[in-house]
C-alpha cells in the first residue's frame, strides 16, 4: 500500500488522511504537539452556528482513531521532499506522497505594544477569551465582570507595521461571535467593536453580524484604535477615530480585547530553505503559494507535495477541511499508475 | 483692568469623550427603535437625500453622532429633513430611516 506522510494533525491534516484511507493509500500524521486537533483544541464555540468545537474535533478524532490511521504526535518536521520528510534528528520518513497541513501561527499582539497586551492586565487576545470561555470562567484580572468591554480588529493583520499586510479573513467574524458571547454572559456591559472594515464573506455571517448590532446591542466603531493606555483607576483609556463621523474619540474600557490574526506558520520558511533550487514556493506574506488558486490550489509545483489547510492561507474550519479532501483526491490521482 | 485681547484663544477639544458623553438618549432611542443599531453607515440615506444635496445636511453623520452621546445641533439639523422617504428605500438594511428622524427629533427636542 502506497503511503503518505501528512504534516500536520488539524482539522486539514486529519480530514487529508481520513480522505486517503478511503482511496485506499496509507496516511501517517506527523504532529508536533502532544495531541491531535491544532487550533481547535483551544477553541470554545464555532461561528456561525456556535456549534461547541469539541464537536467538530471529536468527529475527526474519533474517525481517525476507527480507520487506524498511523499517528506520530511530539514529531517535529524538518525537511519536505516528494520521497518523504526529514524528521528532527535527520531521521526520514520515506513517503509515496506528501501532504503540507502544518498550519498557521496566531500573532503575537506584544509586537503591537501600544495596545499593551502583557503590559497592562486587562488586555486580552482571541485565544485568551476562548480558553477562558472553556474554562466557564470569563472575568477581569481581579475576577470581577467588565462593565465596558472593546474589540480591536485587525491585530497584526492588514498592518505593514508588524510585516502582515494580508487580511486573516475570520477574525471580524470571531469579534462578532465573541461580542455576543460577552453580551450573553454580561448582559449590562457596553461592548464595542473598533474596525477597519467589516468582512462577513461566509454564509450566515452578515446575518450574524447584524444581530450583533440590532439584537445584542453591540457597538460598531469604524476606526483604528490607535493606543491604549493605563488610568489612574487601573482601567484602560483607548482613542480611536469614528471616522464616519470624522471626529476623535476616547473612552476608558475595563477589558480590552485583540483580535489576532492568522500568521504564515513558522516552519514554512525551514521548508522552503531545505529545498535549494526550488519546490515550495512562499508567497510574500510567509503563507506557502500553491501552483494557482483555482484547480491547482492544493498542489505545490513539486511533484508529490501537496497542500491542505491554513498553510497557504487564513481559513475557516471547513475551508481547511475541504482542502484535507482536496488534498487527498490530487495526491491520489498523482499516485494512480505509478508503480 | 481687563486682560489684553491678544485675538487668539484655546479651542474647545474636538475629541468625543464617552466617558462623559450622556448616552442615556441614544439608549432610550434604541431602545425604541433597535433597527437603528443596524446601519453600516453605507451612506446610501445621504446619497439620495434631498435636504442634503441642497443643505449641508448629513443624515448619516448627524444620526451617527447621535448614536455616540453627541446631541448638540442634531435636533435643528434634523429638522432640514423633509420627511420624504428616499432614504427608507435606499437602506440596505431595511432601516426605518424616516422613523428615525422623526424618534430623534422627539427625544432631543428640548436636549
Amino acid at each position: 500500500m502506497k503511503k503518505v506522510a501528512v504534516i500536520g494533525g488539524g482539522p486539514a491534516g486529519m480530514q487529508a488522511a481520513l480522505s486517503l484511507v478511503q482511496m485506499g493509500l496509507a496516511p501517517v500524521i506527523v504532529e508536533c504537539s502532544s495531541a491531535l486537533g491544532g487550533k481547535l483544541k483551544d477553541w470554545h464555540q464555532l461561528f456561525p452556528s456556535m456549534t461547541p468545537a469539541h464537536e467538530v474535533l471529536d468527529e475527526l478524532t474519533g474517525q481517525i482513531a476507527d480507520a487506524g490511521v498511523e499517528v506520530m504526535l511530539h514529531t517535529e518536521v524538518e525537511g519536505v521532499t516528494g520521497q518523504g520528510v526529514t524528521l528532527a534528528g535527520g531521521r526520514k520518513l520515506e513517503a509515496d506522497a506528501v501532504v503540507v497541513a502544518s498550519g498557521f501561527d496566531i500573532f503575537d499582539a506584544r509586537l503591537k505594544e501600544e495596545y499593551g497586551y502583557h503590559i497592562y492586565d486587562n488586555v486580552f487576545t482571541t485565544v485568551d477569551v476562548e480558553r477562558m470561555l472553556n474554562k466557564g470562567a470569563v472575568a477581569l484580572h481581579d475576577g470581577s465582570a467588565p462593565r465596558r468591554i472593546a474589540f480591536v480588529h485587525c491585530v497584526g493583520s492588514r498592518d505593514e507595521k508588524v510585516n502582515q499586510k494580508h487580511c486573516s479573513k475570520v477574525c471580524c467574524i470571531t469579534g462578532v461571535k465573541q461580542a455576543m458571547e460577552m453580551r450573553t454572559l454580561f448582559p449590562e456591559a457596553e461592548i464595542f467593536n473598533f474596525y477597519m472594515d467589516i468582512r462577513m464573506f461566509g454564509p450566515g455571517y452578515e446575518e450574524m453580524y447584524q444581530s450583533a448590532q440590532q439584537d445584542y446591542g453591540i457597538n460598531f466603531i469604524r476606526g483604528r484604535v490607535s493606543e491604549a493606555s493605563p488610568t489612574i483607576d487601573g482601567r484602560l483609556q483607548i482613542k480611536a477615530e469614528d471616522t464616519l463621523v470624522g471626529r476623535p474619540m476616547k473612552m476608558t474600557v475595563d477589558m480590552l480585547v485583540l483580535l489576532v490574526g492568522m500568521k504564515a506558520g513558522g516552519s514554512n520558511a525551514k521548508f522552503s530553505a531545505a529545498l535549494p533550487g526550488g519546490g515550495i514556493t512562499l508567497s510574500s506574506s510567509g503563507f506557502v503559494a500553491p501552483v494557482d488558486l483555482f484547480a491547482g490550489n492544493v498542489s505545490s509545483g513539486l511533484e508529490g507535495v501537496f497542500y491542505a489547510g491554513t498553510v497557504s492561507a487564513p481559513k475557516t474550519i471547513g475551508e481547511s477541511i475541504d482542502e484535507g479532501a482536496m488534498a487527498a483526491l490530487r495526491v491520489a490521482e498523482y499516485l494512480k499508475g505509478r508503480k | 483692568m481687563s486682560a489684553i485681547e491678544w485675538g487668539y484663544g484655546i479651542n474647545a477639544p474636538r475629541t468625543m469623550d464617552l466617558d462623559r458623553n450622556d448616552i442615556g438618549p441614544a439608549r432610550e432611542i434604541l431602545a425604541e427603535m433597535p433597527e437603528w443599531g443596524a446601519c453600516i453607515a453605507c451612506g446610501g440615506c445621504t446619497a439620495t437625500c434631498t435636504a442634503g444635496n441642497l443643505t449641508s445636511f448629513n443624515f448619516r453623520r448627524v444620526h451617527t453622532l447621535v448614536k455616540r452621546g453627541e446631541y448638540a445641533g442634531a435636533w435643528a439639523e434634523m429638522n432640514k429633513c423633509m420627511l420624504c422617504g428616499k432614504c427608507r428605500l435606499v437602506c440596505p438594511r431595511g432601516i426605518n430611516t424616516r422613523g428615525v428622524v422623526r424618534l430623534i427629533k422627539r427625544k432631543l427636542g428640548d436636549y
